[in-house]
C-alpha cells in the first residue's frame, strides 16, 4: 500500500540530498573531532562549517550555537541551565500553557526545586495573552519562554512583542523553534531571542540532532558534564553525521522557503475549504492568519479521533489527533484544553500537516477518505443519533 | 499503540452496529467527556436475547469490544449474557493495551444496563432486584 504522509509536524522524511552529504561521515569519515591526527581535524572543520550554516540562517554568530541532541535537550538545558546559573538574580519563569511537554515537564521538575513558574493563558486562537505576560513579571524573574510556533494547532506566537518586552525588563528570552525552523525566516538579532531550541528531522533532515542557541554573555549551566565538546557546555563526542546532515538541511530548507511555503499552503487551503464544504459539523482549530503553513487541525465533531486515526491508517493515510486515546491517559490535548474545547470535541480532532513532498492527489484521496470514513463511524456513534433525532 | 488482529479485525468491521427501533432494553454508559459513550439495544424473547446492536463513541477498542460483546451475547440467556465478564470480552479479543482495558469494563456495563432496562419495562422485579440481579453500581443508569 501506498503511504501517505501527512504528519510533517510529527517528523518528516529526509531530504535525499541530505543522505548523500551525511554518508561519508557514516563509513570512511570516523575519525573523532577532538582527536589530533588528520581524520579528526577534518571532522573538527565539517560540524564548524554546519555551525556556520545554522548561525547564518539565524543571523547569530557561530560561537552562539551548541550542538545537541534534539528539541528536548536544547530545551532542557536552555531552560534548566539559564534558571540555575541565575537563580542569585531570581527564581521566577514564565512560559504558556501550550508549551511542548520537553518545556512544561522542564518547568514543573523547576517548581519541584523551588522556582516559581507562571503558565500563561491563551486566547480561543491560541496566541498567547501579552497583558497577562507583563502582568506576570516581577523584579524576581529571570526567564521567558514561549514557543515560537505551536506543533498542534500551528499558531505562531508575537515573538517580536516577547522580545521587546523581555528586554525591556531585562529578562532572558527563550523560544521552542522545533516547529518553526525551516518554515519561517527567524532572525534572533531583530527578534531579541536570548536562546532557541531547533530539531533537524522537523526540517527532512535526521532525527537525534538538534541545536541550541544562545546569545553570548547570556550565563547558563551546562546539561551533560564530561569533555570540552561544544565549548565546554555539552559534553560528548559529536554526533559528526548528524550535524553535518542538519546544516545541509538547514541550508536547503531556507534555500527553497517561499517556493515550497506557497505549495504547501495552497494544499492545505485546499484540504480545509473542501472539509468545510463536504462534511458538516467540524470546527476549525486555532487562527488562520498566524499559522505555519502546512498546519490544520479540525474538530470533527460526534466522533473520536483514535477511531478515525485507525481507519485513516487502513487506508495509508499517516495523521495525527489530541484525542485521549492516542496519548495513553484520559485526558485530550492540553493545547486543545487551553484554547477553550470542550473535552467531547477535543476528543474528535485531527491534525494533518503538510509538507514539501505531498500532492493535490494525496490531498484529494485524504477529502474522499475523511467524507466517508467520518460518515461511518458517525453512524455507529450514539451522539450523531441525537443529532439527528433533533434534527427531525 | 499495539492492538490485536482481533481488535482491528473488530474495529474495520464492527458486527452488529445500529439501532433496535422495537427493543427490549437500551442500555447507555460513559460519556462524551471521557471519550467513550456505549449504547447497547437488545431484543429479548422466552428469556434470550434474540437481537442485539450497539452504537459507540470511542477509540478502536472502544468499538471492538462493542463489537465482540454483542456477538458473545446473542442467543443467550439473560443469565448467562449477565455472567459475561470483562475479562473474557478482553480474552476473545487476544488482549487489550492496559490503558484500554476500562472499555471492556463499559461493554460489560452496558449490557448490564440493557438487561436492567428490559427488567424495569417487564415490570416483575423490585428496583432492588434488579441492581443486585444486573450487578449495578449506584446511580450508574444516570451517569
Amino acid at each position: 500500500m501506498n503511504i501517505i504522509y501527512l504528519d510533517n509536524s510529527a517528523t518528516t522524511k529526509m531530504d535525499e540530498r541530505v543522505v548523500e552529504e551525511m554518508i561519508p561521515y557514516l563509513s570512511e569519515n570516523y575519525g573523532n573531532p577532538s582527536s589530533i591526527y588528520s581524520i579528526g581535524r577534518e571532522n573538527k572543520k565539517v560540524i564548524e562549517d554546519a555551525r556556520e550554516k545554522v548561525a547564518k540562517i539565524l543571523n547569530c554568530k557561530a560561537d552562539e550555537i551548541y550542538f545537541t541532541s534534539g528539541g528536548s535537550e536544547s530545551d532542557n538545558t536552555a531552560i534548566r541551565g539559564i534558571a540555575y546559573a541565575n537563580k542569585k538574580k531570581g527564581n521566577h519563569i514564565i512560559t504558556s500553557k501550550i508549551e511542548h511537554p520537553a518545556v512544561l515537564e522542564t518547568c514543573k521538575q523547576l517548581e519541584k526545586e523551588g522556582f516559581e513558574v507562571s503558565y500563561i493563558s491563551i486566547d480561543e486562537k491560541g496566541i498567547i495573552n501579552l497583558e497577562e505576560l507583563k502582568q506576570s513579571i516581577k523584579d524576581t524573574t529571570i526567564l521567558i519562554s514561549i514557543m515560537f510556533a505551536n506543533n498542534e494547532i500551528g499558531t505562531i506566537q508575537p515573538i517580536e512583542e516577547i522580545g521587546k518586552i523581555a528586554k525591556n525588563h531585562n529578562i532572558y528570552f527563550h523560544t521552542d523553534a522545533v516547529q518553526a525552523v525551516g518554515n519561517i525566516l527567524i532572525d534572533v538579532d531583530k527578534l531579541n531571542i536570548d536562546s532557541l531550541s531547533l530539531s533537524a528531522h522537523k526540517f527532512y533532515g535526521p532525527k537525534g540532532v538538534g541545536a541550541l542557541y544562545v546569545r553570548k554573555g547570556v550565563n547558563f549551566n551546562k546539561f551533560i558534564n564530561g569533555g570540552h565538546q561544544e565549548r565546554n557546555k555539552r559534553a560528548g563526542t559529536e554526533n559528526v553525521a548528524g550535524i553535518v546532515g542538519l546544516g545541509k538541511a538547514i541550508e536547503l530548507a531556507y534555500e527553497d522557503l517561499e517556493e515550497h511555503n506557497k505549495k504547501i499552503r495552497e494544499l492545505r487551503d485546499y484540504y480545509v475549504s473542501n472539509v468545510v464544504k463536504r462534511i458538516p459539523y467540524i470546527k476549525i482549530n486555532g487562527d488562520m492568519e498566524n499559522r505555519l503553513p502546512g498546519n490544520s487541525n479540525i474538530s470533527f465533531r460526534y466522533i473520536e479521533g483514535e477511531g478515525l486515526l485507525l481507519n485513516l491508517d487502513l487506508k495509508g493515510i499517516c495523521a495525527s489527533s489530541g484525542s485521549a486515546c492516542t496519548s495513553g491517559s484520559l485526558d485530550p490535548s492540553h493545547v486543545l484544553i487551553a484554547i477553550g474545547l470542550p473535552h467531547e470535541i477535543a476528543h474528535g480532532s485531527l491534525r494533518i500537516s503538510i509538507g514539501k513532498y505531498n500532492t493535490k492527489e494525496e490531498i484529494d484521496y485524504l477529502i474522499e477518505s475523511l467524507v466517508e470514513i467520518v460518515g461511518r463511524l458517525r453512524e455507529m456513534s450514539p451522539l450523531w443519533e441525537k443529532v439527528i433525532e433533533e434534527e427531525k | 499503540m499495539e492492538y490485536s488482529l482481533k481488535v482491528v479485525e473488530h474495529y474495520t468491521s464492527p458486527r452488529n452496529v445500529g439501532k433496535i427501533e422495537d427493543a427490549s432494553g437500551v442500555g447507555e454508559v460513559g460519556n462524551p467527556v471521557c471519550g467513550d459513550i456505549m449504547k447497547m439495544y437488545i431484543k429479548v424473547e422466552d428469556n434470550k436475547i434474540v437481537d442485539v446492536k450497539f452504537k459507540t463513541f470511542g477509540c478502536g477498542a472502544a468499538i471492538a469490544t462493542s463489537s465482540i460483546s454483542t456477538e458473545m451475547i446473542k442467543g443467550k440467556t439473560l443469565e448467562e449474557a449477565l455472567a459475561l465478564k470483562n475479562t473474557d470480552v478482553v480474552n476473545s479479543l487476544g488482549g487489550l493495551p492496559p490503558v484500554k482495558l476500562h472499555c471492556s469494563v463499559l461493554a460489560e456495563e452496558a449490557i448490564h444496563e440493557a438487561i436492567a432496562d428490559y427488567y424495569r419495562k417487564e415490570g416483575k422485579l423490585t428496583e432492588e432486584e434488579i441492581i443486585k440481579k444486573c450487578g449495578l453500581k449506584k446511580h450508574s443508569s444516570e451517569s
